[in-house]
Formats: structure tokens, sequence, C-alpha cells
């Protein structure tokens, strides 16, 4: 498999704060790649670095053979093949689905009326909501809104598509409406980097997990063994914590 | 006397209403009207007025109050834009413009552009020209700080969703960002334009034609030949025909666009399932 993500010796700091001190990772075309860890461990950080949404302060980003870190480069150019999934969704307020899904491919890839509209009934169909083409954000739920947020960004055609806590914002019983889509996304064979809390999603759809803390990958390999199997304590620990959350006391001396 | 916690707030409000109506009963008998009528009311003097106080003065009025804003809006967007670069020069710039014109009063602007610009500079504007730039000038500034509080109240993750859609900073910022920000203020935008319509009133230290009076110069010129105050009352009154429907716009705008202002992380909370 050709390898499509290409990042080394990643660093990110604000001000004095290290969040990301020396990420290395490859990812191949058509690979999901889930990202776990404790809040602060800079997978949120990692992810944003992809596609520059955070200027990372050293090291290379290369997607599809662009490197986004080189200074000179057309970073809109290469923005438009690298979908973004909002933990917030991030849906245009102003705009109607329908709109929110056409703007970028018009304004940005210049495809005319019919045919934008054309791609955007297809992924609308795509995450199950064809028939919500002229609601306004507000009036979807937060599920509906975020897969309309992910077919929005599948309306660009990308190659890669990055989701950052996809499912946190939601409620519960709706969590499970985006995961399928995503596992579907998967399923079709799109190159996916996911930043989540869901083991179960993680577990079953990802190819591969990567456990961060602290700025640096400290676990990686095989869903089954970086969550089945941990070899590190503070995987096991983290693990422990987001199963079976009511086993821990509050004054717990490893979190 | 011990009354409940009900009671007593109804004691206090009765207390209240009591009061406000003897103050009107004071005040109402207190007024000599008859020269209250004399002075303000005659029915001849104001019959006088008609049609030019409609035709010419509100005419005049609400064009120039809408040229006015129509410059203020556009330059004050600029101006904001300006206020938020990255670039040192530009936030100066704009900040000392704001904090020049939205301190020093209109009727100084009025007399720098009615003559001290046409001296210094050797051109002539005409009457709509010189309102259109005074009144611009000074509302651009107020309009500036509006237009920024709009942009930057628009939530962060929606210039990141537009960027990571490949939209070039400029692009997400006129597509997605400023029309959301100005369905946000709307209302102050409107109170604005009120503001506007009423500084038009310094049209009267132009010296103009005629027919490029606005409300309060047909007031002021009827006054002259009026033997009363009637003419100051119709003209007060057409610019509450003009300012009382733009509030009432304003709230209706608010009220409609309060519910749409949704998909900020704050209201995600709300599920609407259809």
């Amino acid at each position: 498999m050709s390898v499509l993500v290409e990042i080394s010796g990643l660093r990110k700091a604000f001000g004095p704060l290290q969040v990301l001190r020396g990420i290395d990772l490859t990812v191949s075309r058509g690979e999901v790649v889930c990202v776990i860890g404790p809040s602060g461990s800079g997978k949120s950080t990692l992810l944003r670095c992809v596609n520059l949404l955070e200027e990372p302060t050293g090291g290379r980003v290369v997607v599809d053979g662009v490197e986004l870190t080189d200074p000179d480069v057309d970073i809109d150019a290469a923005r438009r093949r690298i979908g973004m999934v909002f933990q917030q969704f991030n849906l245009f307020s102003h705009l109607s689905v329908l709109d929110n899904l056409t703007i970028a491919q018009r304004k940005v890839l210049r495809r005319g009326r019919a045919e934008a509209e054309r791609v955007a009934r297809e992924n609308l169909a795509r995450v199950g909501l064809a028939e919500k083409i002229d609601a306004m954000p507000g009036q979807l739920s937060g599920g509906q809104q975020q897969r309309v947020a992910i077919a929005r960004s599948l309306s660009m055609a990308p190659e890669l598509m990055l989701f950052d806590e996809p499912t946190s914002a939601l409620d519960p019983e709706l969590v499970g409406d985006v995961l399928g889509v995503m596992r579907q996304l998967a399923d079709e064979g799109m190159t996916m980097m996911v930043v989540t809390h869901e083991m179960q999603f993680a577990r079953e759809v990802a190819d591969r997990v990567l456990f961060m803390d602290g700025g640096v990958v400290v676990e990686e390999g095989p869903a089954d063994e970086v969550i089945g199997e941990p070899r590190h304590e503070r995987t096991r620990t983290f693990l422990s914590r987001v199963l079976d959350p009511t086993h821990h006391g509050p004054g717990d001396p490893t979190s | 006397m011990a009354l409940s916690k009900r009671r007593r707030a109804q004691v206090v409000r009765g207390v209240q209403y009591g009061v406000l109506v003897v103050a009107a009963v004071a005040l109402a008998l207190a007024v000599d009207w008859q020269q209250v009528r004399h002075a303000f009311l005659d029915a001849d003097a104001a019959g006088r007025l008609f049609p030019g106080i409609i035709l010419t003065g509100l005419k005049n009025t609400l064009v120039y109050a809408a040229l006015g804003f129509a410059v203020g809006l556009g330059l004050g967007l600029v101006l904001a834009l300006m206020r938020m670069s990255s670039v040192g020069p530009y936030r100066w710039l704009a900040t000392a413009y704001i904090e020049f014109f939205r301190g020093v009063p209109a009727l100084l602007v009025f007399i720098a552009f009615g003559f001290g610009v046409p001296l210094a500079f050797q051109i002539r504007f005409d009457t709509y020209s010189t309102v259109a730039l005074s009144l611009g000038l000074v509302g651009a500034a107020y309009m500036a700080e509006t237009i920024r509080a709009g942009i930057q109240a628009v939530p962060k993750g929606q210039v990141e969703a537009a960027r990571s859609l490949g939209m070039p900073a400029g692009m997400a910022m006129f597509t997605i960002v400023i029309p959301q920000a100005f369905r946000i203020i709307l209302p102050p935008l409107t109170n604005e334009l009120i503001l506007l319509t009423k500084d038009s009133s310094l049209v009267y230290l132009l010296g103009v034609a005629r027919d490029e009076y606005e409300l309060t110069k047909i007031g002021r010129e009827a006054l002259n030949v009026s033997p009363n105050l009637t003419p100051i009352l119709v003209a007060g009154l057409c610019y509450l025909i003009i300012t009382i429907p733009l509030s009432q716009l304003s709230r209706y705008l608010e009220r409609r666009t309060g519910g749409r202002r949704i998909s900020s992380p704050e209201s995600t909370g709300l599920e609407v399932k259809a």
C-alpha cells in the first residue's frame, strides 16, 4: 500500500507548553488509524497539524506527496484533499444543509451549480439524510449535524478524512448513527485518522491504534493489541479508566 | 401588622402606581393648556407645512440618512477588518481613525466637509456628497467597532471549517464569517441608522438650497414665519415616523435571528428532533 501521510519529528509548542514532542507516523492509503489518549495528550493537536490548522513548531508533515510544512506550499490547495470533521460540527449556521455542502464545491473547486448539487445529494444520501437537504443546521439534532458535516467534507472528494472527537459533543443515543457512517466510510476504503474515546469503534474499525500521552506516541499497533493487551503501564491505566470509570477513586494517583 | 411577602409586594406596587398618577395629575394641572395649544397645536400653521415637509423634508432626511449609512457601513467594514489585521500599521491607522471620529462632534465634521475641505483642496462637493461623507465618516467610526464585535462573536470553528474545506482566509471571511456577523449585529446597526437619521439635521449648517432641506431645516424656516412653535412639533413627529418603525424592525430582527444563531457550541445541547 502506498503511503498517504508521512509525519516525522513533529513538534508543537504553545508558548512554553510542549504539546507534541516529536511524533513519527505514516498512514497508508486506505488505512484507518485511531488515536486515543488522555485529554491534554496532544492527540487533537496532532490531527490539526495534519491539515495545518495548527502550525507545527518543528518537523515535517507530508500528505499525498505534498510537504505541508514547506513555507511555500499552497495550503488551500492541499486542504481541498483533506476533509476534517470537528467535535462541534461547525456547520455554517447561516446556510441551509444544501448550501453547506455546495458552497466550497462551487467557490473552491469551481463546480457548476448542477454538479455541486448532484454531489451534495449523493453525499447526503450516503449519510442517510437525503430528506434534510433544505433544513437549516439549527433544526437538526447533533447527530444529524455531524453527519451533514461529514457529507460536507465528502463533497470535496478528499483523499484523507480527519475526525477530531466526532462524537464527544453528542448525546449518547446519537453516537451510533455517526459511528455507523464512519464505519461505512472505512469499509469503502477511505483513509481516516480518528481521534476518539470510542474504544469499541477503535477496536472494530481501526487498522491501527495509537496511544498518546504527554505529547508522544507511547504505544501503537493493531487495535486488538493496544486496546486488548496493552504493553505499557500508562496505556493500561488509561484504558481501565475509560472502560471502567466507576472503579477509580477521584484521588487516584495515576491520573 | 404582619403582611405576607406577596401582600407587601402588592402594597409597594400600589404605592408606586399612586405616585405616578399623582405626578401626572400635578403636571396636567400645572400646565397652562391654553398656552400650549397656542404654542404647539396651531392647525393652520401645521397645515401650511404640508406637503413640503413630507415631499422635501421627510424625503431628504431619509436620503441623507441612507447615504450616510451606506458610506458608513462600507467604510466601517474596511476599518473593522483593518482593526483586526495582523499588519500593525493597518491596526494603528484604524484605531486612530475610530478614536478621532468617535471623539469629535458630528457638527464639527460637517463644518470641516462643508467649508474646510473644499477650501483646502479646491474642490466642490454637492450637498448630497457632503452629507454622505460627513455622516458616513462619523458613522463608520461607530459601526467599525460594532462590526468588529460581530465578527469576533462568530465562533472560531466556523473559520476552521471553512479553511479546512480549502477556502482562502479572505473567502472564509466574506462568505462565512461576515454574513453571520451581520445577523448578530443587526440590532445595533439599526440603532446606528436611527442616530444617523437624527444627525442628518446638521445639514442646516451647510447653507443648502430649498429642495435640499430636511425636516429640521424646514421646521426652523417655518418657524421664522409662524406665530408659534407648531412647525417644531410637526418636524419632531416626522422623525418619529422614521425612527419608531426602525426600532420595531430592529426588535423584530432580533427576535428572528435570535432563534437562528445556532450550531454554536453552547446550543448543541438543544436537540431538535424532526
